[in-house]
């Protein structure tokens, strides 16, 4: 048997009406439930905070370390990778999502030494977002510099 | 005289015997339905090592020493050990064998290593060159999500094609002499790439290479896919399992759906082990083959299977570069008695 230059077209077809399906509906309404879940916890610690007097800001900051914290925990007790498994985008998305993209690859990578194991690899995941998070907000920054003078 | 026949294929003069098999699983794999089948099966991932990777060397030599004992030989009865794995310039075997100062031959196939560990050992054999050899495969699934996939801890979901890779090694000694199953044929398979880029799909990537194995096989030994009592793929998974029927049936093969299978699919519980598409891996078709066929075949349970370890030649540079996966696809015939 020999493949021609059209079968790869014709594979292809094959394969995507192979390939199983994702159930998406189902997928979204567990993202909705836990992210909505995290942002709803988040919204009342930072009400409390600003009831104790903490500045909106403040609240706003520490309700996000507590995030951190919670997840790079549950992270290393190997039970964030079980909940976002289940939740996917729900965990992701959030703080909770960067926060345990820095701390699974610092965990993995300490095998290879503290310096050019762990400290070299634990961005390999969040880099990415750190770059473009940064480049986005300066080109945001321009325009909005120059948005002033319409 | 000339043992090559057809295109790809090698008839041997006398058919080495696969004098024994072994198999170590890993915990997840121990929960399957397969799991009365293992020799031995790994309470944990790491066996009191500090890295997955030293685990699964440390897998490697257990496996072999189970093997030879089991093949009532020393190590140093072995002339060659033939074997791969999926890690990194092959790291998993050569530390694995390291200790046993027998000569190695480190193979890569990606997860097809199998069927080219048992196909070049059976060629060692009635080549005249060796009386006993080992062949053997293995691979761990965390050392494989750190290398190609991400780190184990990250809480992100499998896209539902995706397959889940073995932990575990599956070792044979193959011999000129004794008793036991007979390898009579080998197909090397050829590279069969058909564009397919998905990483997160390998079934798909590697059934038109074992679907080219198959048809080239039966077209050099001139056979009928009934001829075999099994034909069992390597790691295709429901997914690639599924292509492999379609693309066979455009080539006129219709195999009855009790007479093929797949390692991947064998090893899993899909919804109960939350495995997705199944097994894959270096490990799946090896321990599989060791641990659960191998016996069927030395009773006679099965008079005969077509073996055929599939492999996805990717890296992560060649997708990082978007490349697509080049598959490829050995296939060993093993008799259970020769007549």
């Amino acid at each position: 048997m020999e493949f021609y230059k059209g079968d790869a077209e014709k594979y292809k077809r094959m394969v995507k009406n192979t390939e199983p399906k994702s159930p998406i509906l189902f997928d979204c309404i567990k993202a909705f439930i836990v992210g909505g879940g995290i942002c709803v916890v988040g919204q009342i610690l930072t009400n409390n905070f600003i009831k104790t007097g903490y500045s909106s800001d403040d609240s706003a900051l520490i309700t996000n370390i507590i995030f951190i914290l919670a997840t790079a925990i549950l992270t290393g007790l190997g039970l964030f990778s079980k909940i976002g498994r289940f939740s996917g985008a729900g965990t992701i998305v959030p703080i909770t999502g960067f926060a345990n993209s820095v701390v699974a690859p610092a965990i993995e990578f300490k095998k290879e030494g503290i310096v050019m194991g762990l400290g070299s690899k634990m961005f390999v995941v969040a880099g990415p977002v750190i770059v473009y998070g940064v480049l986005t907000s300066m080109a945001a920054g321009i325009i909005y510099y120059f948005w002033r003078f319409f | 005289m000339n043992k090559k026949i057809g295109n790809q294929t090698i008839k041997f003069a006398s058919p080495p015997v696969i004098i024994s098999a072994a198999s170590i699983a890993g915990k997840k794999e121990g929960e399957g339905p397969l799991k009365k089948y293992f020799d031995v099966i790994l309470s944990d991932n790491l066996k009191g090592e500090k890295s997955w990777e030293k685990a699964e060397s440390k897998i490697v030599e257990n496996t072999i020493k189970i093997a030879v004992y089991k093949a009532g030989l020393t190590i140093d009865d072995i002339d060659y050990i033939f074997g791969g794995d999926l890690l990194n310039q092959d790291t998993g075997s050569t530390f694995g064998v390291r200790n046993f100062r027998r000569p190695f031959f480190g193979l890569f196939g990606a997860c097809s290593t199998m069927g080219e560990a048992m196909g070049l050992a059976a060629m060692a054999i009635d080549g005249g060159f060796a009386k006993n050899v080992i062949a053997g495969a293995s691979s761990h699934f965390c050392a494989s999500e750190k290398q190609f996939r991400f780190p184990l801890d990250m809480g992100n979901q499998r896209p539902q094609s995706s397959t889940w890779t073995i932990t575990g090694d599956g070792t044979v000694v193959i011999s000129n002499k004794g008793s036991g199953p007979r390898i009579t044929h080998v197909t090397a398979g050829k590279i069969v790439d058909l564009g397919v880029k998905d990483a997160n799909n390998m079934g798909a990537a590697m059934a038109p290479a074992a679907c080219d194995t198959i048809v080239t096989h039966l077209k050099d030994t001139k056979r009928s896919p009934n001829y075999y009592d099994l034909i069992v793929t390597g790691d295709l998974g429901y997914v690639g399992h599924t292509l492999l029927k379609q693309l066979l049936a455009q080539e006129g093969i219709y195999i009855n759906e009790e007479k093929i299978t797949d390692c991947g699919i064998e090893i899993f519980n899909k919804t109960a082990q939350d495995t997705h598409s199944g097994g894959s891996g270096c490990a799946c078709s090896a321990v599989t083959f060791c641990g659960y066929f191998y016996p069927k075949l030395k009773t006679g349970e099965l008079k005969n299977i077509l073996f055929i370890p599939t492999g996805a030649l990717m890296s992560t540079t060649s997708s990082g570069q978007g490349e697509s996966i080049p598959g490829i696809a050995h296939a060993i015939a093993i008799e259970s008695r020769v007549k």
